[in-house]
């Protein structure tokens, strides 16, 4: 034996039960499909509160949600979909199954703590679901949980429904730790012969900058979080200032609510590029693998990732320009934020540049991918307007914030989602998902999102202003922008109602799809290269595979086949194909 | 593991920006340490986030409470026979938990020298003054208590002395009980020889790594809270 991989020596007894396979299950594919599944059904809770919030806003003399239940909906709604959803979704879900795949080990290095991870999120899930069920319902403070009316008498689920909350975010902070550990150790330290840092896809390398991020942002919503459940039952006075609540004075004083914006904001942006840069990664892939060509500057592209990451830290206040603040500060946050765009487009302009003169296969995955770099330049488009103070200030709580975020971060990512799913579901399960209901299920919620969310900046340019229960009475809101909401509301429910399509394609696929082979778009990444498909626990068989290559190529000259697998060896004369050529 | 590993690479030359530069572009490892060090060292690196934001909460709050903050060198007074001795209780503390650093220090030694139970005596010792210094501060605590310092309120000035030091000390004071239980099971595998079939002590330098972490978390705490 001429080395002994350093994963072999951590090799664990395969598990023999059901149990211990499928439940109490350490191996990092089951766990991915544990997270994914459990933050794909929590992300539905989170789509059918948007239904009936819409509802409200479309047609408010159904009555359905009183004032309440909206404020109540709308924060669960946004805290799922950013925290609960994508965060998990892509680094519990995306990262635990690709990372070890992708970087050729047998498993995450610490597979207990990883399994771990899983049942802190899912108690977390649970804690959050118990929030309905309380005394006085969630909490409706908005996601961003400000006090001091988060806690005050009067916001809906002041008592319980806050704390349940706040509970649930610190254990979903320790899964995350738990998690982000495992992904860091795997990418930096567990990678197989060959797999040097600058031979791993963008995938890994989104993943890998995200999982760092998390680690150090997280911290800040931790001591946010346990300072709010301190001022709420012990009644210390970390974020409350001295009030007069409901008549009566509060038992709190000398406390600065901005300090918890501070820290909010501290974890709030980089939590943006956590679920942003995992989206870039897996969003690089399948532009390169369907257009059948090497990424356009892979080198350029891990150091935006790496540039987004560290800068992604230094302009947390750009969220605050209304919150008061000394005006160089609002100089330096706004110049912070703007820098960012340098990073960022030139990630765009790369997927561009890779798709110029490439043999597009307009497959599922690549339509879902075309649509993420469209719907992702719209939304950067207007995060300009809002970088800057002067206009955010006149644009600052009213729909055009709603429609920049929806379509930057949640549109977006949520693209990416579906077309990594479509592109790695044959891998999961050795079944390819249904094209046709595929191309119906992209094409409703494409256009259908954008119906829903291209009115919202008329509206907010328009004054409308943002987390209002009710629109009616106020003289500066014309007919024309309740007429616009109804046809919104039709419009996101037939989109919600879409989702149905590949809910049972996800499923159906799954049991009664056509069977894929081991490799269906024939790529280069290892993760394709596995003896089994799905892959077996431990995942490459008898020796680890050795890498020779970057994962980017495609149509090399001179060479046949269209692709070269990472594990190819180089031809032994003449100058290596590909990796040099960037 | 960690022989295993260094055998197996490629002998390095010239100086540590080459060596920087080599393992940063090594196939499979960034760094030349086993995964459970690497795992820990991030992870006290996410820690540092956490004590360092609680730290800069706590400043934060001290800047903008209207209400004045109390003398330090009276509130940690403590009167031995009569005499009032500002910040003896604390100088006591901290001296035990550095001296805990040294005896970890020595245990981690013991444990590269294969010396079983030296090993597991000194980490023995580590863990019994980790626990003294958790006993004081429940001392300290109950003194606070009784001069009517609560989290809610404090008769000597602003409310946020007491919201920040129990929360922050108390925190502190979980990760010095976890790292006293942490050390006392590593302790007992130590004895137990577990590390001698596993062919590594590196587990003890690793529990060292978080113990010396708490150590300096406590320095920073003791400058913040009691100096300033």
């Amino acid at each position: 034996m001429a080395y002994v991989p350093s994963a072999d020596a951590h090799a664990h007894g395969e598990p023999q039960s059901f149990v211990t396979k499928y439940i109490w299950s350490q191996d990092h594919k089951v766990i991915a499909i544990q997270y994914s599944l459990t933050a794909i059904a929590v992300g539905i809770v989170a789509l059918v509160l948007s239904g009936l919030m819409r509802i409200q806003l479309g047609m408010p003399e159904t009555d359905l949600v009183d004032a309440s239940a909206y404020y109540q909906f709308m924060t669960l709604h946004g805290m799922i979909m950013v925290v609960y959803l994508l965060t998990a979704l892509f680094l519990g879900g995306f990262g635990n199954y690709l990372i070890p795949l992708m970087v050729g080990a047998r498993d995450m290095v610490f597979p207990y703590v990883n399994m771990l991870s899983y049942w802190f999120y899912l108690l977390s899930v649970l804690v959050l679901m118990a929030s309905f069920f309380v005394p006085g319902g969630p909490t409706g403070a908005g996601w961003t949980l400000y006090p001091p009316q988060a806690i005050t008498g009067g916001t809906p689920g002041a008592g319980w429904g806050i704390l349940t909350m706040l509970v649930s975010l610190a254990i979903f902070i320790v899964a995350a730790t738990m998690g982000g550990l495992n992904y860091v150790t795997t990418v930096l330290q567990a990678r197989t012969r060959g797999m040097t840092l600058m031979r791993m896809p963008l995938t890994v390398w989104g993943i890998f900058i995200a999982s760092i991020m998390a680690l150090l942002a997280f911290p800040a919503l931790f001591v946010a979080a346990v300072m709010m459940i301190l001022d709420a039952t012990l009644g210390t006075s970390f974020f409350m200032p001295a009030i007069i609540a409901m008549g009566r004075e509060m038992p709190h004083e000398g406390g600065s609510p901005l300090l918890f914006q501070h820290l909010f904001w501290f974890f709030g942006h980089p939590e943006v590029y956590i679920v942003a840069l995992p989206a870039f990664g897996l969003v690089s892939d399948l532009i390169s693998t369907h257009a059948r060509k090497n990424i356009f500057g892979y080198h350029m592209m891990v150091w935006a990732i790496v540039a987004i990451g560290v800068l992604s830290f230094f302009v947390w206040a750009h969220h605050m320009y209304v919150s008061g603040m000394n005006l160089s500060f609002g100089f330096f946050f706004a110049i912070s934020t703007l820098v960012i765009a340098v990073p960022t487009a030139i990630k765009v302009y790369n997927w561009i540049l890779t798709l110029w003169q490439a043999d597009i296969h307009l497959t599922v995955p690549m339509l879902f991918a075309m649509g993420f770099i469209v719907t992702f330049v719209v939304g950067g488009l207007t995060g300009l307007f809002l970088g800057n103070v002067v206009v955010d200030i006149p644009l600052a709580d009213t729909y055009f914030v709603v429609a920049h975020f929806h379509m930057v971060m949640g549109v977006a990512p949520i693209l990416v989602v579906f077309g990594a799913l479509y592109h790695w579901f044959p891998k999961v399960t050795g079944r390819m998902m249904n094209d046709t209901l595929g191309q119906l299920h992209f094409w409703i919620t494409f256009l259908g999102t954008y119906i829903i969310f291209f009115p919202m900046h008329y509206l907010g340019i328009m004054g409308m202003p943002r987390r209002y229960y009710a629109y009616e009475d106020y003289e500066f809101i014309p007919q024309s922008a309740h007429d616009l909401n109804t046809f919104i509301t039709y419009a996101a429910l037939v989109v919600g109602a879409a989702q149905v399509l590949f809910l049972f394609n996800l499923f159906w696929s799954a049991l009664h799809g056509r069977p894929s082979g081991g490799n269906p778009w024939r790529a280069t990444s290892l993760e394709w290269q596995t003896p089994d498909t799905p892959p077996k626990h431990g995942n490459w068989g008898e020796k680890l595979p050795e890498v020779h290559r970057w994962a980017y190529d495609y149509n090399v000259p001179g060479v046949e086949q269209d692709f070269i697998p990472q594990t190819e060896p180089q031809p032994e004369s003449g100058h290596s194909a590909g990796e040099e050529r960037t | 593991m960690a022989d295993q590993m260094s055998a197996n690479r490629p002998q390095v030359q010239n100086g540590a920006w080459r060596s920087l530069v080599d393992d940063w572009s090594s196939d499979r490892q960034a760094f030349r340490v086993s995964w459970g060090k690497a795992m820990m060292w991030i992870f006290l690196l996410s820690d540092t986030f956490v004590f360092s934001l609680l730290l800069i909460g706590y400043m934060a709050v001290r800047l903008t409470t209207p209400q004045p903050w109390p003398d330090t060198s009276e509130v940690f007074a403590l009167t031995v026979l009569g005499h009032e001795f500002p910040l003896l209780l604390i100088a006591i503390m901290t001296f035990i938990l550095i001296t805990s650093s040294g005896t970890m220090a020595m245990a981690v030694n013991f444990g590269y020298a294969r010396n079983r139970r030296l090993a597991a005596l000194f980490m023995l010792f580590t863990a019994i003054l980790g626990a003294s210094f958790v006993g004081l501060q429940a001392f300290e605590w109950t003194d606070l208590i009784q001069k009517g310092v609560r989290p809610w309120e404090n008769p000597m000035g602003a409310p946020q002395f007491g919201s920040a030091f129990f929360m922050i000390t108390g925190f502190h004071g979980l990760h010095v009980s976890i790292g006293v239980l942490y050390l006392l099971i590593v302790a007992r595998k130590v004895l137990r020889g577990d590390y001698d079939r596993a062919g590594s002590y590196e587990p003890v330098e690793i529990a060292g790594l978080y113990w010396h972490f708490v150590d300096l978390v406590w320095v920073f705490i003791f400058a913040f809270f009691y100096l300033l």
